[in-house]
């Protein structure tokens, strides 16, 4: 019997696959003295790992996830407990074809093996299955299973042979202890206490109930996953080991069957979502199986069986074989579909490593170790930051309602800008109704409802008929429209008014509010107050952290603003970075400040109806910012630009924010100023401008210099990846991010097709481009640009490759199409020497 | 041979029991149901005797509308037929339930079901009372206790296991027994059971509720009923103690015969 130490370096909770994961390279990167809790026994506790069928397919649309999944591959092969099988996904419709071109194009952007078959093809693999019934299939030859309690069992026993480990099972935490400051200090447990002061919570769906204790909120909830087995299968009697044909994965139907032995699991995502509340998932001692393997509902299953039975009719209509297990099995969803990984914001010490697949456990399990070893983790995770989600997304309902819509597309053809139907409208801006009444379709970020483009602007479409670049297929015209292009053309003709409300304001105060933004920022932070600063965060490694416009508004008082989707991590980053002696302090003033944005050639001539202050080009600059009394309101002005025109950021308080939207709408009346949509503001004025997203061109894989922008010089003063800065700043450049152009539009079957993001750059021969670092050249931004009418990309593209005028090809849906390099760097195409915004 | 078997929708539990706050029934909100693992033999033991003789399954439940959930399990194991006798949700005493059964069998025919089978026991009442109280009724023989049973002709033969021996008897049919788990194992539904078994018209009749011999005041659960998982030790020192817990359970072969069959390793 172990005894219970009464002190650790850090509590783990939870033996599944991620708490065996962290404590193992926790270990492996020098902890000592910590110790592995469960309340059940070795080595199945009882979790979500003791009944998950244990698969793995390496093909993810999220490059975080496919990062996390192809490092936890690694990581079971290293440990011996994978079996390479091969997996197929199969299409029984024509929009599951188009699908699956798009799953296989991915794969190849992140070198992943992947392969379209024909029906023939898919049953040659899978002599069961009745091609009849399908139209194709992707395969996915390095799709393997693991035997996940085992590595979970070898990764502890090698954290125990490090002599840095006490595993403790049958230790139930009844309570997490708090110091005087908030931090924690130990956990309780019905074994004995253990004084700490860092804390894990790997416990899956048990999370929430064990973070609660703390006063943290972990967003996750338990939901039903349903499995049988059947067996024994007679065909399956010859194979040796536990796989010897590919998993199906019958995607239209929300089901896979994968042989286990002598049985077929067959898995489904299909019935109703059935959501258990952690607090009712029953204790070891009350549970028929075990505490995540809930009693199966037949009737939830049976319209299924049908599917499978058409699809595998021999081997699964065998009357010999029985349904020998069948389970509601447990396992977590967010609401965003991301694991929720982190310090918690509400408790320092206490880390959230939950809604972690198998497929990603010892990828997780790394980085999080890394992370708290206060080392940059080599895959970025910050997609996954338990630092988030704002308050609405944590709260029971949202998340609940979230994970029940998401539940039957797991297998789902999810559009890349697919938008949430629950949980709408949550954050809405002063001028929401007025943006309604213009017919605005909205499309949610972080909770903000922003205006895509209004449907009211497309008497738009006739006068620039012609330059819009319309989509003729279904899939590219979803969640898009033409109106959009014409509202670019109408800003850039003459004027356009922005809401930018969903922007989060973090200020930074106090005397030492100087020297902590000097530290974030890669940028000069010491500048004149009213100048406009933008800039990126690194982090310690030196990879992208963040990327913001920082204005000076007083001696001691920056203004940090940044992209609502990224506002709370970002304010943790912030907070986290600040000097322990109080002199600077980090507000949250998102719900205080609302902003518009007035930008095209005629911007300066709609403001002016709006103010006597001095407005012209000498008098308020590029890249200042200063009050004006407009409209009867003090608006603070900055005058910078992310759609390459001029014009400025307005900034009144909330609720002064309608007066200003109207006072600056019937000023434009007659200059012809249209509203315009984030449609504009977020792609086709930024791909013109070369503009980066964070997010999406810029993460920690790539760096400023890559990305073109590292300025002539390196500031003196310190800052966070200074370091790492200047080593990529003393080597050429494995990759530039260039805007690419594409030449012809024309699939094989003549139709248009326009690229949507994630696809990957080919050489003119066709063969992938690779960079020195091993990195694939894809697709990072995709959009129009109607002033300069192509379609653009963005793409980071190797040295050899990244010169103007280099013709090259794109797959998309698995065709390719002839590109061309417009602009190696950051050079915009449209207005490259930024005269507009400086007029 | 139309055999009838009984059986009786019953709350699926864990180690340890939890009952609903009123004290009055077992929390059932996450635990799911199930039939007594007797009724799931009996069910397969007439299976097996309609496999070899021919005729047909019905299995027969009284309970709550729910308890056709139970009914399509057993459809899916083989039975042909499924009677549900409903109630509203009340109680219903073993007097009352036998008499109801007796009743929907007269209307189905007197002459009908030549073989009633039953658990030996209800799993959660263990009443021991519905299937003798039917036979009683019906005016048949009964047996109970039942692991071994075999139909030649109007004849029935079964066997029971008593006081370390075994008794045989000898039954003229029709004839009512009560069976023991471990007369057989029960298959487990294949997917076209299950389709067939979904797909089927469960025949409901609705029997009046009359009060019987029998009031439930409350559910208690006696103290140290939770039964826990026991770890013997690791790797190879725990097989002595595994050798000796296996030895109790009996399910291991004298040492001496073993090794005397060569099938010690």
């Amino acid at each position: 019997m172990t005894e219970t130490p009464d002190r650790a370096s850090a509590v783990i909770i939870g033996a599944g696959i991620v708490g065996n994961s962290l404590a193992y390279h926790l270990a492996r990167l020098g902890w000592t003295q910590l110790v592995l809790l469960d309340s059940g026994p070795m080595p199945n506790p009882g979790g979500s790992t003791g009944h998950a069928s244990n698969f793995i397919f390496p093909i993810e649309y999220s490059k975080m996830m496919m990062e996390l999944t192809r490092d936890s591959t690694e990581q079971y092969k290293e440990l011996g407990v994978f079996t390479q099988s091969g997996g197929i996904e199969v299409a029984r419709t024509e929009a599951r074809m188009q699908e699956l071109r798009r799953r296989c194009t991915q794969a190849k952007s992140w070198g992943i093996p992947a392969e379209l078959l024909t029906p023939e093809g898919v049953r040659k693999l899978v002599p069961y299955l009745d091609d009849a019934v399908i139209l194709g299939g992707a395969y996915f030859p390095t799709v393997g299973v693991v035997d996940s309690l085992r590595a979970g069992t070898l990764m502890r026993e090698r954290a125990q042979q490090l002599d840095a480990l006490t595993v403790v099972a049958g230790a139930e935490v009844v309570g997490i202890d708090k110091a005087a400051d908030g931090r924690v200090a130990g956990v309780r447990t019905s074994k004995g206490d253990i004084a700490t002061d860092v804390v894990a919570i790997c416990c899956g769906v048990w999370s929430p109930r064990v973070a609660r204790m703390a006063g943290a909120r972990i967003p996750l909830t338990p939901i039903v996953h349903q499995m049988i087995s059947v067996g024994p299968i007679a065909l399956f009697d010859g194979t040796e080991g536990e796989i010897g044909y590919p998993i199906v994965r019958d995607v239209d139907e929300n089901m896979y069957e994968r042989q286990h032995g002598g049985d077929m699991e067959v898995g489904s995502y299909a019935h109703r979502p059935i959501i258990v509340a952690p607090d009712d998932i029953p204790s070891i001692d009350e549970a028929v199986l075990s505490p995540t393997e809930m009693p199966f509902t037949s009737d939830d299953f049976d319209p299924q069986l049908e599917r499978a039975l058409e699809l595998m009719p021999d081997l699964l209509g065998d009357e010999r074989a029985g349904v020998r297990y069948a389970i509601n099995g447990l396992i977590s969803m967010t609401p965003d579909g991301h694991p929720v990984l982190g310090e918690t914001p509400e408790v320092p010490g206490l880390w959230s490593v939950a809604a972690s697949w198998i497929k990603e456990g010892p990828g997780i399990g790394r980085a999080v170790a890394e992370w708290m070893s206060g080392v940059t983790p080599e895959v970025d995770i910050h997609e996954a930051d338990v630092s988030r989600f704002y308050s609405h997304q944590r709260t029971t309902a949202h998340v609940t309602a979230r994970a029940r819509e998401a539940f039957n597309k797991m297998y789902g053809i999810v559009h890349p800008s697919e938008q949430w139907q629950s949980g709408r409208p949550v954050r809405v801006s002063p001028v929401y109704q007025e943006e309604r009444d213009l017919g605005a379709v909205f499309h949610e970020t972080a909770g903000w409802e922003r205006p895509m483009w209004y449907k009211h602007n497309r008497d738009l479409l006739d006068r620039y008929a012609g330059k819009l670049m319309d989509r003729g297929s279904e899939w590219e015209s979803r969640w898009w429209s033409p109106i959009i292009n014409a509202e670019h053309l109408a800003m850039r003709d003459r004027a356009a008014l922005f809401d930018l409300s969903a922007f989060a304001i973090l200020d930074i105060t106090g005397p030492g509010a100087l020297d902590a933004v000097q530290r974030l920022a890669v940028a000069q932070m010491q500048v004149p107050v009213g100048k406009v600063v933008y800039t990126s965060f690194l982090d310690d490694a030196g990879g992208f952290r963040a990327d913001l416009t920082i204005m000076r508004l007083g001696p001691r008082h920056f203004r940090v603003v940044t992209g609502g989707a990224t506002g709370m991590a970002d304010l943790k980053w912030i907070s986290d970075h600040l000097p322990d002696d109080a002199c600077a302090v980090v507000t949250d003033l998102t719900s205080a400040w609302t902003t518009f944005g007035l930008w095209g050639p005629k911007a300066r001539e709609i403001l002016r109806h709006l103010t006597d202050d001095d407005i012209s080009n000498a008098g308020f600059p590029f890249g200042t910012c200063r009050e004006i009394e407009a409209e009867g309101l003090t608006v603070l002005a900055s005058r910078i630009s992310y759609v390459g025109e001029l014009g400025w950021e307005l900034y009144v308080p909330i609720e002064q924010g309608r007066r200003l939207w109207e006072a600056l709408f019937s000023a434009g009346l007659a200059y012809g100023m249209v509203p315009a949509g984030i449609g504009v503001y977020g792609t086709t004025g930024r791909l013109e401008k070369g503009y980066r997203a964070y997010g999406a061109d810029l993460d920690a894989s790539y760096n400023l210099v890559e990305a073109g922008m590292a300025r002539p010089k390196v500031k003196e003063q310190d800052f966070v990846g200074k370091a790492g800065y200047l080593r990529q700043r003393a080597a050429p450049p494995a990759a530039i991010l260039c805007t690419l152009t594409v030449d012809d539009h024309a699939c094989a079957s003549g139709e248009l097709r326009y690229m949507l993001g994630g696809e990957p750059v080919l050489s003119a021969a066709g063969e992938p481009l690779t960079d020195a670092k091993g990195r694939r050249s894809y697709v990072t931004s995709a959009g129009s640009g109607p002033s300069v009418g192509k379609h653009l990309l963005l793409a980071y593209l190797p040295p050899q490759q990244a010169i103007a005028g280099t013709p090259l090809l794109v797959e998309y849906l698995g065709e390719q199409y002839p590109v061309t390099v417009a602009v190696a760097g950051s050079t915009p195409l449209f207005d490259p020497a930024n005269e507009r915004i400086r007029s | 041979m139309d055999i009838l078997v009984l059986v009786k929708r019953v709350p699926m539990v864990g180690g340890k029991m939890v009952l609903t706050a009123d004290g009055q029934d077992v929390d059932t909100r996450l635990s799911g149901f199930t039939v007594s693992p007797h009724e799931e033999c009996a069910v397969e033991e007439a299976v097996q005797v309609t496999e070899r003789l021919g005729g047909t399954v019905t299995v027969l439940t009284l309970g709550p509308p729910e308890a056709a959930d139970q009914l399509r399990d057993m459809l899916a194991l083989g039975a042909h037929r499924g009677v549900l006798l409903e109630t509203d949700g009340r109680e219903w005493g073993p007097i009352a339930t036998a008499a109801a059964i007796a009743a929907a069998i007269g209307e189905l025919g007197p002459a009908a079901f030549p073989l009633i089978l039953a658990g030996n026991e209800a799993a959660d009442t263990g009443g021991y009372q519905v299937g003798i109280r039917l036979a009683h009724a019906l005016g048949r023989p009964c047996v109970t206790g039942i692991k071994r049973l075999e139909v030649a002709g109007d004849l029935l033969r079964a066997w029971r296991d008593y006081g370390g021996g075994q008794e045989e008897f000898e039954l003229a049919l029709p004839a009512v027994v009560g069976v023991k788990e471990g007369i057989n194992l029960p298959r487990y539904p294949s997917l076209p059971g299950r389709l067939r078994a979904k797909r089927a018209q469960i025949e409901v009749r609705k029997p009046a509720w009359q009060a019987d011999g029998l009031r439930k005041i409350a559910l208690r659960v006696p103290a140290g009923s939770a039964q826990r998982a026991r770890v013997l030790g690791h790797g190879a020192g725990a097989v002595p103690e595994l050798i000796r817990v296996l030895g109790d359970i009996g399910v291991l072969a004298p040492a001496g015969r073993a090794e005397a069959d060569g099938t010690v390793a």
